[in-house]
């Protein structure tokens, strides 16, 4: 995945970013996307520098635009192909101000024996993994994303007293953070632990799939930097598109299913000790 | 940051909950358990306790004024609490608070009114100036004292006790509702919870009945009653029984069933809430008390008087240990594990000062005493001499003829 095909992909609506301009010529951006793609989220920045370049339409006109009846977002992640690189916790953490000791997203360790099972998941997986010692026989190991799974049925949005969370009509659960009373039982609901009182608003904090960017016909920050493709985002309305075409045929797993959450991340490869 | 043991989801390690929320069903315990003990007099007729059925109702309502204060000391916005209430979402467990705080509310303001209105009345007739003016506000503007009108308020306070009990009930069962539904976390995720929540109310507010009644008796000069303190003994016990009973069912049954959660639970048990589970809530709010109640109420009839009320004393303050530590153990408990299921942060210790501390807690819980002390104040909490019920040929209404100074 480079930035070239991140523009095609990102031009799909159409709509400009504000984000930015374009200064570099495309040679250089592809360059500089490959170089920096793994310092996770100062490519974001050029992304969005290309999608701008991209579209030439007024800034207003972008919000009209876009139709959310129109889309129904779905995200993949193929467990077998990260790497633990931490490129999308830290893109997740600089395009969204994510506040030091809180994750939208992290990355979780399985070290994996017969009789035993080692999970970490140091500062999320901001940066990196360093090596560990396990101290049984392990016969495999891997690297889990994790993040707000954006259930259909989802009991955080349920539990909301005041109905600051929601759900788009194009899939997305969000916190509107000027009605958000900050009581934190969303916190307490979320099986998965994607949701958060953010230390300085005092509000509900979580993954917004960067709505800010899939509304511009974007990808998310995460999925944008991964270097491997481990993380895909699609779009359930669009008949070819690759998630959804993953989800349709592909054997996919979800977290915590006995929870009749409905979760609209999937996963690929999925081993029996995730939780 | 906390220590981990295990693995934690990273946001898992964040005590959401705090004191505060601790407090909250702790303080709602008492507006529920007393309030039962009023209704077992004006509902249910039970003689025994009419001398505590005043001082029952006054407490329910002075703890009720503060019951939505932690709630709000805890919000992020707090500015945005009353949302809960003009905006509700009905889908959430939460937003029933507003609705059911409010008409718990106004049923026992009503009723305290209909309780209290003789003495209201006698004391507007007795004072001068902007007292009586006070008083005949008070009076709603009525001093109709014939025995028709006693007649109606007896109704109406029955009627009222009627809509009250469940109002109550509602109230706390519903606070655990609040965890019983969370179905993320296996700690708090059971049908039993709001169950046990409404038994460990009763459990405090008799308790707390125990120690104001002879508080108050002692202040009043009045003597304590034998058969009420019997009564109030027989039904701690009682409630006590079936709240352990059913905090220990919930656990059998989760060890029994060898469900996914009950290792990491069992873990928590035996580690984190070692001391406050096992020792606090089990064994010396648990054990001790059942026994030393035990003794009171199978014993009843050899124990002198003071042993009696000692043991009651003693008993029921282990009690509102207990009921402390189980809403601790189960709001601050929760939290501790984390919803990976594979670990636990070590404990967690509530700030001393600031809005969600220690301080405040105390602050919190002395409030609804000082509510109670102008309450007597105002309207004399023990029966004067305009109480509206019918005199009854109990002890209760020979100990309650002195009417405090206000």
């Amino acid at each position: 995945m480079d930035a070239k095909r991140d523009t095609s992909a990102a031009s799909s609506p159409g709509s400009p970013c504000s984000s930015g301009t374009a200064g570099d010529g495309a040679t250089r951006r592809e360059f500089l996307g490959g170089a920096l793609r793994l310092t996770g989220g100062a490519v974001v920045v050029l992304m969005g520098a290309a999608v701008a370049e991209a579209n030439e339409k007024g800034g207003e006109a972008k919000g009209e635009a876009y139709n959310w009846e129109e889309h129904l977002y779905a995200y993949l992640i193929d467990t077998s192909k990260c790497i633990g690189c931490g490129s999308c916790v830290r893109a997740c953490k600089n395009e969204n101000q994510v506040p030091d000791g809180f994750y939208r997203t992290w990355i979780e360790r399985y070290v994996v024996g017969m009789e035993e099972t080692h999970v970490d998941s140091p500062d999320g997986g901001l940066n990196g993994f360093p090596p560990i010692q396990s101290g049984f026989v392990a016969t495999k190991s891997f690297f889990v994303p994790k993040m707000c799974n954006h259930c259909r049925k989802t009991p955080c949005t349920q539990v909301c007293p005041v109905g600051a969370s929601y759900r788009t009509k194009d899939g997305a659960i969000l916190v509107d953070g000027d009605r958000c009373i900050g009581c934190g039982y969303c916190v307490q609901a979320c099986p998965f632990g994607s949701r958060f009182l953010h230390p300085a608003t005092h509000t509900a904090s979580k993954c917004t799939w960067c709505y800010h960017r899939i509304t511009k016909g974007m990808k998310p920050a995460c999925v944008a930097v991964c270097p491997t493709g481990t993380r895909q985002f699609g779009d359930l309305k669009q008949e070819n598109d690759p998630v959804r075409l993953a989800i349709e045929h592909d054997r996919v797993g979800i977290l915590q299913g006995h929870l009749l959450t409905e979760p609209q991340c999937y996963y690929l490869n999925l081993d029996k000790e995730v939780r | 940051m906390p220590e981990i043991s295990g693995f934690s989801f990273p946001n898992d390690v964040h005590v959401t909950w705090s004191l505060m929320i601790v407090m909250y069903p702790y303080i709602t315990g008492f507006v529920a358990g007393s309030f039962i003990v009023t209704s077992l007099y004006h509902l249910f007729g039970r003689q025994e306790f009419k001398p505590v059925a005043r001082l029952a109702m006054a407490t329910s309502f002075a703890f009720l004024l503060i019951a939505s204060l932690p709630l709000q000391l805890h919000l992020g916005q707090p500015q945005r609490g009353p949302s809960v209430m003009i905006t509700p979402h009905f889908t959430s467990a939460m937003a029933g608070f507003g609705i059911l705080y409010s008409f718990y509310l106004v049923i026992l303001v009503l009723e305290v009114w209909f309780v209290w209105r003789q003495e209201i009345i006698e004391r507007a007739k007795r004072s001068r100036g902007v007292v009586r003016a006070f008083y005949a506000v008070l009076a709603l503007g009525t001093y109709d004292q014939s025995p028709e009108a006693v007649e109606i308020d007896h109704r109406a306070i029955q009627i009222l006790a009627g809509i009250g009990l469940p109002a109550a009930c509602m109230l706390h069962g519903y606070v655990g509702f609040i965890f019983g539904a969370i179905k993320a976390n296996p700690w708090w995720s059971t049908p039993l919870m709001p169950v046990i929540f409404l038994l460990s109310a009763a459990v405090s507010g008799i308790a707390l009945l125990v120690i104001l009644y002879q508080v108050f008796a002692r202040l009043g000069r009045r003597p304590v009653v034998p058969s009420a303190m019997s009564a109030l003994a027989s039904a701690l016990w009682f409630f006590l029984i079936l709240t352990i009973t059913l905090e220990l069912l919930e656990l059998i049954v989760m060890a029994y069933e060898r469900s996914e959660s009950w290792l990491i639970i069992s873990e928590l048990i035996t580690t984190r809430l070692e001391f406050s589970y096992v020792t606090v809530q089990m064994i010396v709010g648990g054990l001790i008390p059942f026994i030393l109640l035990a003794v009171v109420v199978l014993m009843n009839r050899y124990l002198h008087e003071r042993v009696r009320n000692t043991l009651s004393t003693v008993a029921a303050l282990l009690c509102l240990l207990q009921v402390f530590s189980m809403r601790w153990n189960i709001v601050i408990g929760g939290q501790l594990l984390s919803k990976s299921l594979r670990g636990l942060r070590s404990p967690y210790e509530p700030e001393v000062f600031g809005r969600e501390g220690v301080l405040m807690a105390i602050a919190l819980m002395i409030a609804p005493f000082v509510i109670l002390w102008a309450f007597d104040r105002v309207l004399g909490i023990e029966e004067g001499e305009g109480e509206p019920e019918d005199a009854s040929p109990s002890e209760g209404g020979g100990a309650a003829s002195h009417a405090p100074n206000a």
